[in-house]
């Protein structure tokens, strides 16, 4: 085993899941740890951003669906009846597929979680800002224009945007669900960039389609097929020696 | 190069299609054209300052029609202080917070169904629950309870529309924040939702000021001789006002520039608002980016 116990933020354990009567995930067993990027590969339909979802809760917004097992964060299962949800979406971040900033401004679309938590004092606010913009290495390009609209940003700095806005909840751990595919490759590379940064401080999983991106940026990759966690293991092996001959097959483009 | 004969016969088809388009649209736009313009061209010689600020006289053959348009300004109003928020919050419910399925399609049926009752049976309705029954009697309230259950289904279904059209990604984006429903939809979907539900309501507006059925047996007066001092008073209003002097006064032939001057005091009062709706609309679709 790669994984050591102590430093694993959030694990899954033997966890089953269903949109009505369809089974999307099978008995997935998975340990993220602390600081580093686990990628989560594997063809459309495989359950990938599934499981994402089912790590902040966002799964609860679908009709009919149903969790078997344990998704264990802190030592508390986040689906325990006591646990709210909208804590748990407080300290677990995510960023999505397609930008979504709000039609606000770039300032208030930082603030608008952080506010509404309770964060009132504007200085604070101010830093807050500051702070999560150069984390999402956009302050630069956009300090000056703090109090215009986000939908005036490029593609890439909107995404950027998201990734600061989801920071300034300060979070555990940052959610990507496939976030590159909308964006230009130098968008893309700055993005890589920044989640190389932002492993130093956050534990981070990421859903990709692109495998070049899983090789480049994650620690730990694991490869799904059909809802089923085929292989998981260190990024390095997996793309050199992976055990499973599916998952060569995926990795190697022979199916996917 | 000749034309082959197949292609004449396709490009003769094509052409009286397209006749036939055209001049669908020119028997819509020259019937209403021709309506409003009869109704200018006898109506405009009545209509002056005084028409609009006095009220009748005479045995309602002479002076103006001040209380009838302050009727139907205040029914309108009541109206809508009615049906928005009932409307909106019907809309938010079926919308975002019940779960999709055969109670929220029954619903929705209903609505529908609601939408297409004929007006006369929610003037007897009024009359049954809000006059006799609750005894409020024919009065601003009854009246303007009855034309907000009128416009309920517009507001409804504008609303639907208008809270759909937010994209779900400012829903998830805004949850994934840890931001609770209620505050994602109060401070996300609604702002954004807004315009459109307005725009909605204010062509909800244009029905109730002009409906006579169903505030005949729960506002309307035949004639007042003061104006209104309470929501517990009878009113004079516009499309009343036309439908008495037209049919159950002593002195119908007498009256007929009022007719008309009344007529195109409510179509303009109509129009314009639906025009405000319409612009208020088209600005707002111009400064939308997603």
């Amino acid at each position: 085993m790669v994984t050591v116990e102590d430093t694993r933020v959030i694990y899954v354990k033997n966890v089953n899941f269903y949109y009505g009567g369809f089974r999307a995930l099978t008995d997935i067993t998975m340990d993220f740890e602390q600081n580093r990027v686990t990628a989560l590969i594997g063809p459309s339909g495989c359950g990938k951003s599934t499981l994402l979802r089912l790590l902040n809760r966002m799964n609860d917004l679908i009709d009919g669906t149903r969790v078997e097992g344990e998704v264990i964060f802190e030592g508390n299962n986040i689906y325990d009846a006591k646990v709210d949800p909208v804590d748990i979406r407080r300290r677990i971040g995510m960023v999505f597929q397609k930008p979504n900033p709000f039609p606000k401004s770039i300032y208030n679309n930082i603030t608008y979680g952080p506010r509404l938590a309770g964060l009132n004092n504007r200085i604070d606010l101010e830093a807050l800002v500051e702070r999560s913009l150069r984390q999402a290495v956009l302050w630069d390009e956009v300090k000056d224009i703090l109090n215009q609209s986000a939908m005036m940003l490029s593609g890439g700095q909107q995404q950027r945007l998201c990734i600061a806005r989801a920071l300034a909840m300060k979070p555990d751990v940052l959610l990507m669900d496939e976030p590159t595919s909308a964006l230009d490759p130098i968008s893309t590379a700055k993005i890589e960039e920044l989640i190389q940064d932002l492993k130093k401080l956050y534990t981070i999983i990421i859903v990709t389609h692109n495998m070049q991106q899983a090789a480049r940026i994650s620690d730990m990759t694991g490869f799904f097929y059909i809802g089923k966690l085929i292989e998981f293991n260190a990024t390095e092996k997996i793309f050199t020696k992976p055990d499973h001959k599916q998952t060569e097959d995926y990795i190697t483009g022979r199916f996917g | 190069m000749a034309i082959p004969s197949t292609m004449r016969w396709r490009y003769f088809k094509e052409g009286l299609f397209f006749a036939l388009v055209r001049l669908s649209a020119l028997v819509i736009t020259v019937s209403l054209g021709g309506l409003l313009l009869y109704i200018f061209l006898n109506g405009f010689r009545t209509v002056n300052w005084a028409f609009l600020t006095l009220p009748p006289t005479d045995s309602m053959t002479k002076g103006g029609i001040m209380p009838a348009i302050l009727g139907t300004f205040y029914l309108t109003l009541g109206a809508i202080a009615v049906a928005l928020p009932l409307g909106i919050m019907s809309a938010i419910y079926l919308t975002e917070y019940a779960k999709q399925g055969p109670i929220v399609r029954i619903i929705r049926i209903g609505v529908n169904c609601l939408a297409g009752v004929p007006s006369i049976v929610f003037g007897l309705f009024g009359l049954g629950l809000f006059v006799v029954f609750l005894q409020f009697g024919s009065c601003i309230l009854s009246g303007a309870l009855t034309l907000g259950i009128l416009i309920l289904p517009t507001i409804i279904g504008a609303s639907e529309e208008a809270l759909k059209g937010v994209p779900q990604t400012f829903r998830e984006a805004s949850l994934a924040l840890g931001v609770s429903k209620w505050q994602t939809i109060y401070r996300i979907v609604l702002p954004n939702a807004l315009p459109g539900i307005l725009t909605g309501s204010i062509l909800g507006i244009g029905r109730a000021a002009g409906e006579t059925a169903p505030i005949m047996f729960t506002a309307a007066a035949f004639y007042t001789a003061k104006l209104p001092s309470s929501i517990l008073d009878e009113v004079m209003a516009l499309p009343f006002h036309i439908y008495v002097l037209a049919t159950a006064g002593t002195h119908i032939e007498e009256t007929r520039p009022i007719q008309y001057g009344t007529v195109l005091v409510l179509v303009g009062l109509v129009l314009g608002v639906d025009l405000i709706a319409i612009f208020i609309r088209s600005f707002i679709r111009k400064r939308k980016r997603w």
